[in-house]
């Protein structure tokens, strides 16, 4: 097992390296500089400036070289310094986005297995009944409604209408004065909106996903042995076929780690959110290939972790795999 | 008004919405659940009109819909950072109301007889956020910074004029250019920064990049990245301290976001779009809590011809154009009437701005005959005009992002097809845009926009010099005579005798075409009821900000 593990992390070293490379080399290949933007279509910018800016920024040597300098930066732990205006440390911006983003992802990933998967044991223990057709449609309803559309909605209807729910943020102006209590409630209470939008696609998603893992298991030979001992329904269910069911799972759990440190742009723009997906986007979008780099070796590391979770769970949880 | 730096940048349109001067505002959130910091006198705030007398005290929450990047008045040129720097810092001089220059740290100047040399006398008394005086010396510091090659600033060359520069004493501050330049005045109204907290230090990593000490009428308080900006009001600022105690810029990327906030309550100002602004507002619910201003905004959207295209380079097809294309009714679907047609780089009722110069009213058949006359004919049954063996067909392309700009290209492509000309519309994302369109020259037409500077000097944007990889008049338009008047114009600085200048100027451009100029849309703010005190005038309503008050009974934040 122990060796199982080595060997992976080994095994992770040249991907990485292979997928920063590939990722340095395709972003510097997007048309349009960092210096670009900050010097273009301004009539009172000097094009000295941008020379000056380049030669700073190190743009003007060969890319190879480039990546070699910044690979030497990043064993050290140093993510180097934003090219955009403020010029601040990357690790700073990422840092301080990244709290919010983790806890409404996994806030959001709570509600969905909570809520997907006896919704879809349910469905697929009463297969074809009216509380199947109608989780069906319902599902499907939420998976096919555009989540932007969706939230504006809500927002409109819960926070300008009824006023029971802040409309955008995460906090409230004011939260610095409130007391330990109060300033959980208070965060809690922006999240409802954004951790329910967040999770509606997901539900429909996941728990059509346990429902079609349901029925396969239901169909297997050791659930006829099952009810053929004169086991009651409720432990043929609850204790052989989801067990079996709930395997699959943990694959997913894995792929959704890198997820994790990942936001929506839409999603943030529209409840004003501060997280990782606007930071991502506005560092694409202004050519911040300290910042853009930055986040992808974290969301490269977090993909290969979370594949490597999902290998050694497999391997605890399935006596079939371990054993090969 | 008093910006920090007048940051010109089309490139608000990519990734911001619109103009470029005035602070884009807005948005908080409330809380309404019983927890509540800032407790507000739920009872009292509603509006009452009949109260208002002057008083101290409250808080203003303004949308922004993005967050600020640098708060250094030297480093920073995008509108958010600029807005809070305008609160923060003072220049020598500023705006008025009529954007007039006056005196602000400055208290008075004067220019020498030949035009080369300008003497500031500076106000005495005035102290830096940190108590430390203001004089001279950080006058001298700023200048030096600003000329200073390890400084990363977009605005060093109207510096880089400067012959001379001294503080013969501490309250008194000379420059002397080699040539006359009328500009040149106006690049004391940017920030000016403490010599004592910077000395010796790496600007680019200064602490006061992210929270700034000036001598504004507001202090810096706190920054909550993507989230909020805190100021303070200065109880010791030399102008008098504002009656509004606290702005808190909130940052909402979403308008219609920013509009739910604002209607929920969490807001007391943003920027309308047009949409809202013509069929969201117009309820009495919302006219009871809010009060709406419009006026033409500094910024202009056109449409630019690549002139070393030999179907442009003919005056003839580019006027053709411009008849062809109904501009009003480009103002109404996609300003919803909220704006109004351009003539010309200038803000229509500015002083250089020339309102008798060609307008171009909508004349398909004088467009039609003009094309006729330049030798483009529609043969037969092809509708699309042809002169040896070439259609008449072009692209326009424009940056993603700016919605405004591609319903006007949609527009205009179908009323050319009504003349017999081909267009495609080409929507490309920003970065890429101007490295792989504007810079290499490789594009037909584009509809774009500028921020209009207050200064009429135009020698970056239409002298024949500028036409290089990186540089503005990227259409390569190249007019001797034009080229004569911008020249001239930069050089004299009473503007009695600029305005003929810039009026010859602008009917040139009229007659050459080689922009058609489209429309000068409306800023559309919308302010709580509660603030008083506004006044709107030519240059906004932002300019006497400090003035604004809620009088004591309307108040909603006591802290």
């Amino acid at each position: 097992m122990l060796i199982h593990i080595i060997k992976k992390l080994a095994q992770m070293v040249p991907l990485l390296v292979g997928i920063t490379l590939i990722s340095f080399v395709v972003i510097h290949l997007a048309p349009g500089e960092p210096t670009d933007l900050q010097t273009e279509m301004n009539p009172e910018a000097s094009t000295e400036l941008k020379e000056r800016l380049r030669t700073e920024y190190g743009l003007d040597k060969p890319l190879l070289v480039q990546y070699g300098t910044w690979v030497k930066r990043l064993v050290q732990l140093d993510f180097g310094r934003s090219f955009s205006q403020d010029r601040r440390p990357v690790w700073d911006k990422i840092i301080e986005r990244l709290p919010i983003t983790l806890l409404i992802n996994l806030l959001s990933m709570g509600l969905i297995i909570l809520t997907a998967v006896p919704l879809g044991i349910a469905a697929a223990v009463k297969r074809d009944s009216w509380f199947d057709r109608i989780t069906t449609l319902l599902v499907f309803a939420g998976f096919a409604a555009p989540s932007f559309w969706l939230a504006l909605l809500l927002m409109d209807w819960l926070g300008v209408y009824l006023g029971v729910v802040p409309v955008s943020g995460v906090k409230s102006f004011g939260y610095e004065y409130l007391s330990r209590v109060e300033q959980v409630l208070d965060v809690a209470h922006h999240l409802i909106l954004p951790v329910f939008i967040s999770a509606i696609g997901g539900v429909a998603g996941f728990s059509r996903y346990m429902r079609s893992n349901m029925l396969e298991v239901i169909r297997q030979d050791y659930i006829l042995t099952a009810r053929a001992k004169g086991l009651s329904e409720r432990v043929v269910i609850g204790k052989h076929a989801l067990r079996n069911a709930l395997l699959p799972l943990i694959t997913i759990l894995g792929l959704a780690v890198p997820g994790l440190i990942g936001g929506s742009v839409i999603f943030e723009s529209i409840f004003a959110i501060p997280g990782m997906g606007k930071l991502f986007y506005d560092g694409v979008m202004m050519r911040d290939y300290p910042l853009i780099m930055g986040i992808l070796v974290i969301g490269a590391v977090m993909t290969l972790a979370g594949n490597m979770l999902a290998d050694v769970g497999y391997a605890l949880a399935d006596p079939r795999i371990r054993r090969r | 008004m008093k910006p920090g730096i007048f940051a010109i940048h089309p490139a608000m349109g990519a990734l911001r919405l619109l103009p470029g001067l005035l602070p884009r505002l807005v948005l908080i959130l409330f809380l309404t659940l019983g927890v509540n910091g800032c407790r507000e006198n739920r009872t009292t705030a509603v509006e009452s009109d009949t109260d208002t007398a002057v008083a101290y005290g409250d808080t203003i929450i303004m949308g922004t819909i993005g967050d600020a990047t640098n708060l250094l008045a030297p480093l920073a040129s995008d509108a958010s950072s600029s807005a809070i720097i305008g609160h923060v810092y003072n220049g020598l001089i500023r705006y008025d109301k009529d954007m007039r220059l006056v005196g602000d740290l400055a208290e008075s100047w004067d220019v020498s007889a030949d035009g080369r040399e300008i003497t500031f006398h500076l106000r005495r008394g005035v102290t830096w956020h940190d108590g430390e005086p203001f004089t001279a010396a950080d006058v001298m510091f700023t200048y030096r910074l600003m000329i200073d090659p390890k400084t990363p600033t977009a605005y060093a060359d109207r510096y880089k004029q400067v012959e001379h520069a001294s503080t013969p004493d501490p309250y008194t501050f000379k420059v002397r250019y080699a040539e006359p330049l009328a500009p040149a005045l106006v690049s004391w109204a940017m920030g000016i920064c403490p010599a004592h907290l910077l000395a010796g230090e790496d600007i680019t990593t200064s602490a006061l990049a992210r929270s700034p000490i000036g001598t504004g009428p507001f202090r810096f308080v706190k920054w909550e990245p993507g989230e909020r900006i805190v100021l303070e009001r200065n109880e010791d600022y030399f102008g008098g301290a504002p009656y509004i105690k606290r702005i808190v810029y909130s940052i909402v990327p979403d308008t219609t976001t920013m509009f739910l906030e604002l209607q929920s309550g969490g807001l007391d100002y943003m920027g309308l779009t047009p949409l809202q602004y013509a069929r969201q507002t117009d309820t009495p619910a919302f006219s009871r809590r809010f009060n709406k201003f419009r006026y033409p905004a500094f910024v202009y959207t056109y449409l630019g011809y690549n002139l070393r295209k030999p179907m442009f380079q003919d005056k003839r097809v580019r006027q053709a154009i411009s008849y062809a294309i109904d501009k009003q009714e480009i103002v109404d679907g996609v300003l919803l009437g909220l704006g109004q047609p351009a003539t010309g780089p200038y803000k229509p009722g500015s002083w250089p701005y020339n309102p008798d110069v060609q307008r171009y009213l909508y004349a398909p058949d004088k467009a039609r005959a003009l094309l006729d006359a330049a030798g483009w004919k529609s043969s037969g049954t092809d509708k699309i005009r042809q002169k040896e063996g070439q259609k008449l067909a072009f692209t326009i392309v424009t940056n993603q992002g700016n919605d405004q700009r591609i319903k006007a290209g949609e527009i205009i492509q179908r009323r050319l097809q009504e003349v017999g000309i081909e267009v495609k519309l080409r929507v490309i994302e920003w970065a890429s845009f101007l490295k792989e369109f504007i810079q290499p020259g490789n594009f037909d037409a584009t509809i774009l926009g500028w921020t209009i500077p207050v200064d009429p000097d135009g020698y970056n944007i239409w002298h024949s010099s500028k036409t290089g990889a990186q540089e503005l008049n990227f259409i390569a338009y190249c007019n001797p005579e034009v080229d004569r008047l911008l020249e001239q114009g930069r050089r004299v600085l009473d503007i009695e005798q600029r305005k003929p200048i810039y009026y010859k100027l602008q009917q040139i451009l009229a007659e050459d075409v080689p922009y058609t100029f489209l429309y000068v849309p409306d800023a559309l703010p919308v302010v709580a009821r509660r603030f008083h005190g506004i006044k709107e005038a030519p240059a906004g309503i932002m300019y006497n900000f400090e003035k604004w008050y809620v009088p004591q009974s309307q108040q909603k934040y006591e802290r």
